[in-house]
C-alpha cells in the first residue's frame, strides 16, 4: 500500500486516543508509582507518557505473551480430551506510543514464528494488533538502533508511526491498510501536513551490524567469550526484557483431572536450559550461554530467519544487574 | 584506592593471586565487576559510592574459580559472605586474600580471617539504615495491607532469577525451582506463583541472609524482594541473638537443634 | 479452524514390553482414525510424546515406517514425563506430536552394506531404520548389526535379538561389557569398539550406523576410519534437549543447526563441521 503522511494536533491526539480507548483495548505507557515506565491498558489520556526513553519490560508480550496457554486437557484414565484454544477470542489491541525500536522487534519474533512452520498463537495476536508507534526525540547512553539498521523515527512494525513537532503537534506516517482505516475512521481528526520539521533524538552508530556478522562466522572458539562473560551471574533478566527474545518453555500444570498445557517466557542464560536428562550439559558454563546468546541474535537468525534478532533497544543492558553492556560488546566483536 | 591498586599490582606481580575481583567503571559510568589477571590492568580498578554489587557471588562460580587464587575487594557484606560461605564449606579461607574496604573507602589491612571476624564483630550488623526505614514503614501496616502490597509487587516478578543469581548465598546448582519431581513451583510466572517463590527464598535465606540487599538491587523490574529476607533478619535476630556471616564456624540457626532451644511453638 | 502445532495425536497403548528393568517399549495406536490415515514418517524422525500432566518428551519412532497402524516408542524410565509413561497400562492414553526431523537417506544406501552399531539405549532410534531395511531387504546388500550392552539384563528388544540372530540374511554380534554376562550368555564379552575391530566388517561399498553413548563413539569412530570408513558413510543422531520439535523454542541447536529441523540425522561429516555444542 501506498504510504502517506498527515498532521494530528494535539487536541486531536487525545480525542483520538479517548475514542479508540472507548471502543477497544488499548496499551499505553505511563510512569508507574515507583518511577518505572510501563504499558498498561486503557489507562487515562493524562496517565500516558510521551516523554520515556525506554519502559522497563518490552511490549513483546501483546504477541508472545510471558505465558500463553496451549491447549486445555481433562485427564481421566482411560478417557482423555484436549480441547483447543479459541484463538478468535484474542481481542484486537491498539499499541500506542511504543518506540520504532520495540515496533520493529515484532518483525524478528515473526521471523521466528512463522518461519518454516506458522505459530497460530502468535500469528493472530499479530493479526489482532494495531501499532500507533511514536518516534523517539529523548535517548540515552543504552541506545543503540542505529547500529541494528533502524533509526529513532524508523517505520518497521508500526501501522501508524506518530514523530512530534516543536509545536506539540505530531505528524502522523500511514503505513498499512490497518494504519489508514483507523485514519479513516476518525478522519476528522487527521491534517494536512505542512511539512514542519519532525524532533528527533540523534542515537550514536557504535558498531556495523554486518562486520559482526561475518567477525561471528569464526569466532565461536575465540577466548572472547570467556573473558567477557566472567561477570554474567546467569539469570533471565537480559532475555525477559529483551522484545525480541522468543525462547520458551512447554509445562503442564493440573489441578485434580483438568489441566493445561502452556508455554513461557525461558532464557538460553539459564544454567539447566541445555541440561539432558542424563546429565550431560552441551553449554554447561555461563561463557558458552552468553555466546549462544550473542551468537542467536547476529549470527544464526541473520543466517536461518534472514532477521537480525536485536533492534538496539538497550534494555538487556539497562536491566543487566552487573552491567553486561552489549553494544559495547558487539563494538568489540567487529574488531577480533 | 591509589593503595588498592598498589595492593592489587603487589598481589598479582608476585604471583600471590591470579586474579583481583573488584570494581571497574562500565562504559555508560555504572561500577561493574572486574577480573584482573594482567598487573598492568590493575589500574582499571575502582572503589566508590557506585561500588555497591556483592562480588561474594563470584567465589563459587566456575570459570571464576578457574582462573586460580583470588583476591577479591570485600565491603562488609562481601565479608560476611565470607565468613558464610566458609561456614557452609563452600570455600576454603586459605584460597582467598580478603581486600578490605571500610564504608570510607579506605583499604583495610585483613590479613586473616581472625582479623576479619574481629573487623566484622566491631561493625553494625543490623540492616542498612534506608532498608531498616522501609520495614518500619511495611510492619506499621496491617497484615492484610502488607499481604496485598507483597501480591501488588510480586504480581510484577518475571521469574528471571537475578535475584537468586545475585546472591552469593544462592549458590546451589540445582535450585528447588528446578525441581521438577514433584514441581513444588509452577515454572510459569503468576501472582500466586510468584509469591511462593519469593517466599521460598526468603526461607532458604533465614538465618543465612547477610542483609546485603543485593536482590532487590538486581530484580530488573524494581521489587524490594530483598525486604522479604532482611525481615527474616531481623527476627532471626530477635530470636536468636545471631547475625549471619560472623564466624567461620557458626552453624545455620534454622538447621541446628539445640536442646537449650525455645519450644514456645509447640502447643 | 488453523492447525494448533502444539496439540499432540490421542495415541492408546495397544502393547507394552518390559525391556529391562527401567526400559519399556508401548505399541501405540491412533484413537482417531482419519488422524491414522493421514499420518506418516520416515525412518529417523521423532517425536513428541505426552502424558497430560507431566509434560512432553523427545525420542525417535522406534518402530519402522513398513509397519502400519502403529507407531512404537522405547525409553528409560528416568525424568518427570518418563516416569510417567512408566506408570501408564495398555488401554491408556499418550499424547503424541510429529514427526519431526530429518530421515537417514536409506534410498541413497540401496544396492550398499549395512553395518550397524549400537550401544545400550541407543538401539531404539536406530530399530526404526534397521526394521526398514530389514523389510526392504532385497534392495540392501550384507546387514551387519553390532549391539553391545552394559549387561544381559540392559540388552533392550530381547526377542528380536533371538530372530535376528536366527536369519540367514542378517549378521548379528550382540556384547555385553566385562562382567556384564551372565553363565548362558553365547555372545561376546567386551566393549562395542573392541568387538568391532575384531569382527572387521569390510567398509568396502558399505555404511556404517552409529548410534550410543558419547564414549561409545568416541572410541568406535577410530575403528571405523581404521576399517576404512569415510565419515560421509557414517551416519549417527544427536539427541539434543527439546521443546517445540520445530525450531521455535530455541534450545537444540548446535551452532547455527537445529537438531529438531536440520536433524536428528547427521553423517558424521557434517557432525565434525559443528561447533562442540552437543
Amino acid at each position: 500500500m501506498e504510504t502517506s503522511r498527515k498532521l494530528i494536533r494535539k487536541q486531536s491526539l487525545e480525542k483520538l486516543y479517548n475514542q479508540l480507548s472507548a471502543t477497544r483495548k488499548v496499551y499505553a505507557p505511563v510512569i508507574a508509582d515507583d518511577k518505572q515506565v510501563e504499558f498498561k491498558y486503557n489507562p487515562g489520556f493524562a496517565e500516558v507518557t510521551f516523554e520515556h526513553i525506554r519502559s522497563t519490560l518490552s511490549v513483546k508480550n501483546i504477541a508472545f505473551p510471558k505465558v500463553e496457554n496451549l491447549f486445555l486437557y481433562s485427564n481421566g484414565k482411560t478417557e482423555s480430551t484436549i480441547t483447543d484454544i479459541d484463538l478468535n477470542k484474542i481481542p484486537e489491541v491498539v499499541l500506542w506510543g511504543s518506540h520504532p525500536c520495540d515496533n520493529a522487534a515484532f518483525d524478528a519474533l515473526r521471523s521466528i514464528f512463522e518461519w518454516d512452520i506458522k505459530d497460530e498463537f502468535f500469528s493472530k495476536r499479530m493479526e489482532k494488533l494495531v501499532v500507533i508507534g511514536l518516534s523517539c526525540h529523548l535517548s540515552d547512553a543504552y541506545c543503540f538502533c542505529t547500529s541494528v539498521g533502524l533509526a529513532p523515527n524508523s517505520s518497521k512494525g508500526s501501522d501508524i508511526l506518530l514523530s512530534p513537532l516543536h509545536n506539540g503537534d505530531y505528524q502522523a506516517d500511514i503505513l498499512t491498510e490497518k494504519g489508514a482505516s483507523i485514519v479513516n475512521s476518525f478522519s476528522e481528526l487527521f491534517e494536512s501536513t505542512s511539512g514542519e520539521e519532525v524532533v528527533l533524538t540523534t542515537v550514536k552508530q557504535k558498531f556495523d551490524h554486518e562486520k559482526v556478522t561475518s567477525k561471528l562466522n569464526g569466532a565461536f572458539e575465540h577466548p572472547f567469550w570467556v573473558e567477557n562473560s566472567l561477570r554474567c551471574i546467569g539469570c533471565g533478566a537480559c532475555a525477559y526484557v529483551c522484545p525480541t527474545c522468543a525462547c520458551f518453555d512447554i509445562q503442564d500444570e493440573t489441578r485434580g483431572k483438568n489441566g493445561k498445557r502452556y508455554r513461557s517466557w525461558d532464557s538460553c542464560g539459564f544454567s539447566m536450559f541445555t541440561l539432558h536428562t542424563s546429565g550431560h550439559n552441551p553449554r554447561n558454563v555461563q561463557s558458552a550461554r552468553w555466546r549462544q546468546r550473542i551468537m542467536h541474535k547476529f549470527s544464526y537468525m541473520p543466517d536461518r530467519n534472514q532477521s537480525l534478532g536485536c533492534v538496539g533497544c538497550g534494555r538487556c543492558s539497562s536491566g543487566c544487574p552487573v552491567d553486561m553492556n552489549i553494544a559495547e560488546q558487539l563494538e568489540a566483536l567487529q574488531n577480533i | 584506592m591509589n593503595n588498592l591498586i598498589a595492593r592489587a599490582k603487589e598481589l598479582l606481580e608476585n604471583k600471590i593471586v591470579q586474579v583481583i575481583v573488584g570494581y571497574e567503571a562500565g562504559p555508560t559510568g555504572v561500577a561493574r565487576p572486574a577480573f584482573i589477571t594482567n598487573p598492568a590492568k590493575a589500574d582499571l580498578l575502582i572503589y566508590d559510592e557506585r561500588c555497591v554489587q556483592n562480588l561474594a557471588v563470584y567465589l563459587t562460580k566456575p570459570e571464576v574459580r578457574n582462573l586460580g587464587k583470588m583476591a577479591i575487594v570485600a565491603t562488609l557484606p562481601v565479608m560476611r559472605s565470607i565468613m558464610m560461605l566458609i561456614s557452609e564449606q563452600q570455600i576454603f579461607a586459605d584460597n582467598i586474600i580478603v581486600l578490605g574496604v571500610s564504608s570510607d573507602g579506605s583499604l583495610l589491612d585483613i590479613a586473616d580471617i581472625k582479623v576479619m571476624q574481629a573487623y566484622i564483630e566491631k561493625s553494625d550488623l543490623g540492616n542498612p539504615v534506608k532498608d531498616r526505614a522501609l520495614l518500619v514503614e511495611l510492619n506499621k501496616l496491617s497484615k492484610e495491607e502488607r499481604f496485598a502490597y507483597w501480591q501488588k509487587e510480586l504480581s510484577k516478578c518475571i521469574k528471571c532469577y537475578a535475584c537468586r543469581q545475585a546472591c552469593p548465598l544462592c549458590y546451589c546448582t540445582r535450585c528447588t525451582v528446578e525441581v521438577n519431581q514433584p514441581q513444588w513451583i509452577p515454572v510459569q510466572s503468576n501472582t500466586h506463583g510468584n509469591m511462593e517463590w519469593h517466599i521460598l527464598r526468603a526461607m532458604h535465606l533465614a538465618g543465612r541472609c547477610i542483609s546485603c540487599g543485593e536482590c532487590g538491587r538486581a530484580c530488573p523490574v524494581g521489587i524490594p524482594c530483598h525486604l522479604l529476607t532482611m525481615q527474616l533478619a531481623d527476627e532471626v535476630h530477635n530470636y536468636f541473638k545471631v547475625y549471619a556471616g560472623t564466624s567461620e564456624k557458626m552453624s545455620s540457626v534454622l538447621s541446628t537443634f539445640e536442646p537449650n532451644d525455645k519450644e514456645s511453638f509447640i502447643i | 479452524m488453523s492447525e494448533n502445532i502444539y496439540k499432540p495425536y490421542l495415541m492408546e497403548i495397544e502393547q507394552i514390553v518390559e525391556e529391562t528393568p527401567d526400559v519399556r517399549t508401548f505399541r501405540l495406536k491412533f484413537k482417531n482414525t482419519a488422524e491414522a490415515e493421514k499420518f506418516s514418517f520416515k525412518a529417523g524422525q521423532f517425536g513428541e510424546y505426552s502424558v497430560l500432566g507431566e509434560g512432553e518428551s523427545t525420542f525417535c519412532v522406534a518402530s519402522p515406517p513398513t509397519r502400519n497402524g502403529y507407531i512404537e516408542c522405547t525409553f528409560r524410565k528416568a525424568g518427570r514425563v518418563t516416569k510417567g509413561l512408566a506408570n501408564l497400562e495398555v488401554g491408556d492414553t499418550v499424547g503424541f506430536r510429529g514427526p519431526y526431523g530429518n530421515t537417514f537417506p536409506i534410498e541413497e544406501w540401496e544396492g550398499k552394506n549395512l553395518l550397524y552399531i549400537a550401544g545400550g539405549i541407543a538401539l531404539p532410534p536406530m530399530r526404526c531404520v534397521i526394521w526398514n531395511t530389514i523389510d526392504l531387504r532385497e534392495k540392501y546388500k550384507d546387514i551387519t548389526i553390532v549391539y553391545g550392552a552394559r549387561s544381559v539384563s540392559d540388552l533392550v528388544y530381547k526377542h528380536e535379538l533371538k530372530d535376528w540372530a536366527e536369519r540367514p540374511d542378517i549378521k548379528l554380534i550382540t556384547t555385553v561389557d566385562p562382567g556384564g554376562q551372565t553363565p548362558d550368555w553365547k555372545g561376546e564379552v567386551g566393549f562395542v569398539p573392541m568387538v568391532l575391530e575384531k569382527a572387521a566388517p569390510s567398509s568396502e561399498n558399505a555404511i556404517a550406523i552409529l548410534c550410543g553413548p558419547p564414549v561409545m563413539i568416541k572410541f568406535t569412530m577410530p575403528v571405523l576410519k581404521k576399517l576404512g570408513f569415510l565419515d560421509k558413510d557414517i551416519y549417527t543422531t544427536l539427541e539434543n534437549r527439546m521443546k517445540c520439535g520445530f525450531g521455535k523454542c530455541g534450545r537444540c541447536n548446535v551452532g547455527k543447526v537445529f537438531v529438531c529441523k536440520d536433524g536428528p540425522v547427521f553423517s558424521y561429516e557434517q557432525i565434525l563441521a559443528l561447533p562442540e555444542e552437543y
